[in-house]
């Protein structure tokens, strides 16, 4: 008995070493509470995600979870359908994608629970130009990744420094370093509540659930110890 | 076994059970609210249905468009001075020529022409009896009989409407055509699906 | 209704009762069905999988009202209930969350019978019943799981049909067949999806219906594991340890409700995912038969089974003693009542060595449950200095040993159980 336990914990001390090559995962400012980043996330991602790619399982009219009004919604963002209960859709054929870039764009509805909100982040944070890559940008998240850098503008040119194992800026972007964290930010934030636009919803009615349940204990626990007490 | 028995507090018992049914009640009727809502139109069903935009200055004068509002046909009728004539004359030989079921049409167009616009009719294009949808019938005689007046008729029971969709006597079907729920954003055009907030 | 004797039943229930026999049914299994008054909290589990069943049965019949079992369409179903339909989102949790705790609440089920020697003489009916529940579940869950068509859900399909294709000459017919295509498809889907929501189910209930026939035909066993029919009270012939399942259990069994309720609804309304072990990362990925996953593996409640398969190493080129090896991990249960030689059940009044047995079974299972959920290289490689083993797998050597305990444990039953030095049973139930 004692020898299990030894061995188990034996094992246990060699832990780990295989995670070690996979890139560090920046930490992602994901705040469902914070409306205004989620607004602005909802603005970044119509306006710079919403071409290519697709988000066709969440519905405009869901924008309004995030404080956005329904003429808001029709007004500013509804670029890429007629009605607002129409789905986040894009106009290029999937087909037409994959001539394009390699490979289909794929739908970001529920990216942020398949990659998590870490990982958009630091991918968003990880182009550098690349000059043996078709689009000229690699991605030191996602080596060889289809997508060229569609913020580049904003973000400027990074350059990957092999004996550093680091990215640095070399050309400057319309947006400082700052500016630019808070704008992948905001993006990722927004993908997150749209990964599952129920999630706050949740959570809220699962503390009226347990208090619930918490009262029902007590009741349950007097109940069987008034009919257990001659049981003996 | 129970040498000291502890004495038995039936009225403790009857109330803790009482709560803890009450409390069990509340909780799986609580239960039950998820499972049935889950049943209604879902939010595609309702983006599928929500309200149409239609151009009426589209439909000439004395002719008929559909379009299509929660699945159903939508006939957006334009009537001619003519048509509009031949309505008072119906009126006797209609079952409810004064729109008494209030329910088959919306209050803004409780009137003489059942529309909003005199000439415009927008009616829902089931038949109020098994839900066939009538024909079409809008010129006077022809292979509907000397007597008729245009409207419309359905192939499946025999039920006749006139120009505004009401119903004649003797027809199975039993009420009016309906009348949805429509409001004009502009002259030229309508929303079927949302109600107009006054009479214009 | 004429009174013909005292104890029948006047008006509504009185005219059910000349037609049905309802009255004497709720005599015979609640208020006179008379069980150990002596139960402890492992006697909840078995209550507690039947509510979990009556409730994956509830939310899935209002998941098939909104699901389309068809490949184009199945990953955006699914999605289109946690968005579109109302409270969706909540059904779909309660039966995702639900699988995985119907399994926590099963392999408890099952350790208590270890523990206390439930399935001894008179309950090996009983205990093979439960064993056939147990498999036709993970067929159950194992069908389900290719439902939301996502990625885990496709190649894990695909793994586990591939299996089938290892039998000797029979298996690569057998798994297209199962398959109904060359890979795992719509046809495939359509299937699971048949045998899923409704085979199954019925072959379950009718499973269950019969396990708890066979436990009222023969009482239940308690944790002394005392036979109490041995001691009755001689005018009523009811046993003096004995209290009327109703209402003394039904009371106690609503802690158990309520407290695992608590447990349920906090992973639904907080922890859906649970860090991705109940509703995995990749699996919010659609099915794409041109990519494989990186790592792929069962949900958990599979994985101490995953782990015996990838334990046994080919031989003659053959996968097929590592498949056999699984299959054989849970039919060896079927034989435990035969295997057991003890002359107690429970392991209050058995000796150390059950103890050690069951104790080294546990942390088996468990190992070999934490290693089926992860890569082979978890624990990285021996050096390759050392003789035999060097340059290979900590963690696949790790699964082989332990895949051995796990075996030898019921393998040596028959021995170490009649060795062992067991305590003397006495006559009457202790309370805890």
């Amino acid at each position: 008995m004692k020898n299990l336990i030894l061995i188990i914990i034996c094992f246990c001390f060699l832990a780990p070493t295989y995670a070690a090559d996979q890139v560090k995962l920046l930490s992602a400012p994901v705040d469902l509470n914070d409306k205004s980043s989620l607004q602005r996330g909802a603005r970044n991602f119509i306006n710079y995600c919403l071409n290519c790619h697709s988000a066709s399982y969440m519905r405009y009219n869901q924008l309004k979870l995030i404080g956005l009004s329904e003429e808001t919604i029709k007004k500013d963002l509804l670029f890429t359908a007629d009605k607002i209960g129409d789905p986040m859709d894009i106009a290029m054929q999937n087909e037409n994608a994959k001539v394009w870039f390699g490979a289909a764009p794929p739908n970001l509805s529920v990216t942020a629970r398949s990659r998590g909100a870490d990982w958009i982040y630091s991918y968003l944070r990880g182009f550098y130009r690349d000059s043996s890559r078709e689009m000229g940008w690699n991605n030191t998240v996602y080596q060889n990744s289809a997508m060229p850098h569609i913020l580049w503008e904003l973000q400027g040119e990074q350059f990957y420094d092999k004996t550093s194992n680091s990215l640095i800026l070399q050309k400057k972007g319309l947006l400082n370093p700052e500016q630019y964290d808070q704008f992948i930010g905001d993006i990722t934030n927004f993908m997150v509540f749209v990964s599952e636009p129920n999630q706050q919803k949740r959570k809220q009615i699962g503390y009226y659930v347990l208090a619930f349940l918490l009262l029902l204990l007590v009741l349950v626990i007097n109940l069987k110890k008034e009919y257990w007490k001659n049981i003996k | 076994m129970a040498k000291k028995s502890k004495k038995i507090d039936l009225n403790r018992r009857k109330f803790l059970l009482t709560a803890t049914s009450l409390t069990g009640a509340v909780g799986v009727s609580a239960m039950g609210v998820p499972f049935v809502s889950s049943m209604l139109p879902s939010e595609k069903a309702k983006a599928a249905g929500a309200a149409v935009e239609f151009k009426v200055n589209a439909v000439n004068p004395g002719e008929i468009k559909t379009t299509e509002w929660r699945g159903q046909p939508v006939w957006i009728l334009n009537r001619s001075e003519d048509m509009l004539k031949t309505l008072s004359k119906n009126d006797a030989n209609l079952a409810d020529p004064n729109l008494k079921v209030t329910s088959q049409q919306p209050s803004y167009c409780q009137n003489e022409t059942r529309s909003i616009k005199s000439n415009v009719l927008v009616v829902v294009g089931i038949c109020t009896h098994l839900g066939c949808s009538p024909s079409p019938k809008l010129a006077a005689k022809g292979d509907m009989g000397s007597e008729w007046k245009g409207g419309f008729f359905c192939p499946c029971h025999g039920s006749k409407f006139d120009l505004s969709g009401r119903v004649f006597k003797g027809s199975a079907a039993p009420t009016n055509l309906v009348v949805p729920p429509h409001k004009y954003v502009d002259n030229d055009t309508i929303i079927i699906g949302e109600d107009q907030e006054e009479k214009v | 209704m004429a009174k013909i004797e005292n104890n029948k039943s006047e008006g509504l229930l009185g005219w059910v009762d000349e037609r049905f026999p309802l009255s004497s049914f709720i005599k015979n299994h609640l208020t006179e069905y008379y069980a150990p008054k002596n139960f402890n909290f492992w006697y909840f589990f078995g209550a507690l999988a039947l509510f979990v069943f009556v409730m994956q049965i509830l939310t899935g019949i209002f998941l098939t009202m909104h699901y389309k079992p068809d490949a184009e369409e199945a990953f955006a179903s699914v999605e289109y209930i946690m968005r579109d339909v109302s409270f969706g989102w909540l059904i779909r949790y309660m039966h995702s969350t639900g699988s995985s705790l119907f399994f926590v609440v099963i392999y408890l089920h099952m350790f208590r019978s270890l523990m206390y020697g439930s399935y001894k003489k008179p309950r090996e009916l009983l205990w093979l019943f439960g064993v056939l529940i147990f498999l036709l579940l993970m067929a159950e869950a194992f069908f389900g799981y290719l439902l939301p068509w996502g990625q885990m859900s496709y190649w894990g399909a695909q793994v586990i049909v591939n299996l089938f294709a290892t039998i000797p000459f029979i298996g690569p017919d057998l798994a297209e067949w199962v398959r109904g295509d060359y890979l795992v498809s719509d046809a495939t889907l359509n299937r699971f999806f048949a045998f899923h929501v409704i085979a199954l189910p019925l072959a379950l209930a009718g499973l269950i219906f019969g396990h708890l026939i066979a436990l009222h035909e023969v009482g239940s066993n308690n944790p002394d594991g005392v036979d109490i029919k041995q001691v009755k009270d001689k005018k009523t012939g009811i046993p003096l340890d004995a209290i009327p399942f109703h209402p003394y259990y039904t009371v106690k069994d609503l802690i158990g409700l309520t407290v695992f309720l608590i447990v349920f609804t906090s992973i639904i309304f907080f922890a859906p995912e649970m860090g991705g072990y109940f509703l995995e990362h990749n699996n919010f990925v659609p099915a794409n038969p041109l990519v494989t996953p990186d790592h792929i593996a069962p949900v958990w409640y599979f994985t101490p089974f995953y782990s015996i398969l990838r334990a046994v190493p080919p031989i003659m080129g053959s996968q097929f003693p590592g498949v056999a090896a699984m299959g054989l991990s849970v039919m060896i249960l079927f034989l435990v009542p035969w295997l057991d030689k003890s002359p107690v059940r429970s392991i209050r009044y058995k000796g150390k060595l059950f103890k050690k047995w069951l104790t080294a079974f546990v942390v088996s299972f468990l190992v070999l449950g934490y290693l089926g959920t992860e890569p082979s290289y978890v624990w990285g490689q021996f050096s390759s200095a050392l003789p035999i083993i060097g340059g290979g797998d900590i963690a696949t050597f790790a699964a082989r040993i332990f895949t051995i305990i796990y075996f030898l444990f019921f393998i040596l039953m028959p021995i170490y159980s009649k060795k062992d030095v067991t305590k003397k049973v006495p006559n009457r139930v202790t309370m805890p």
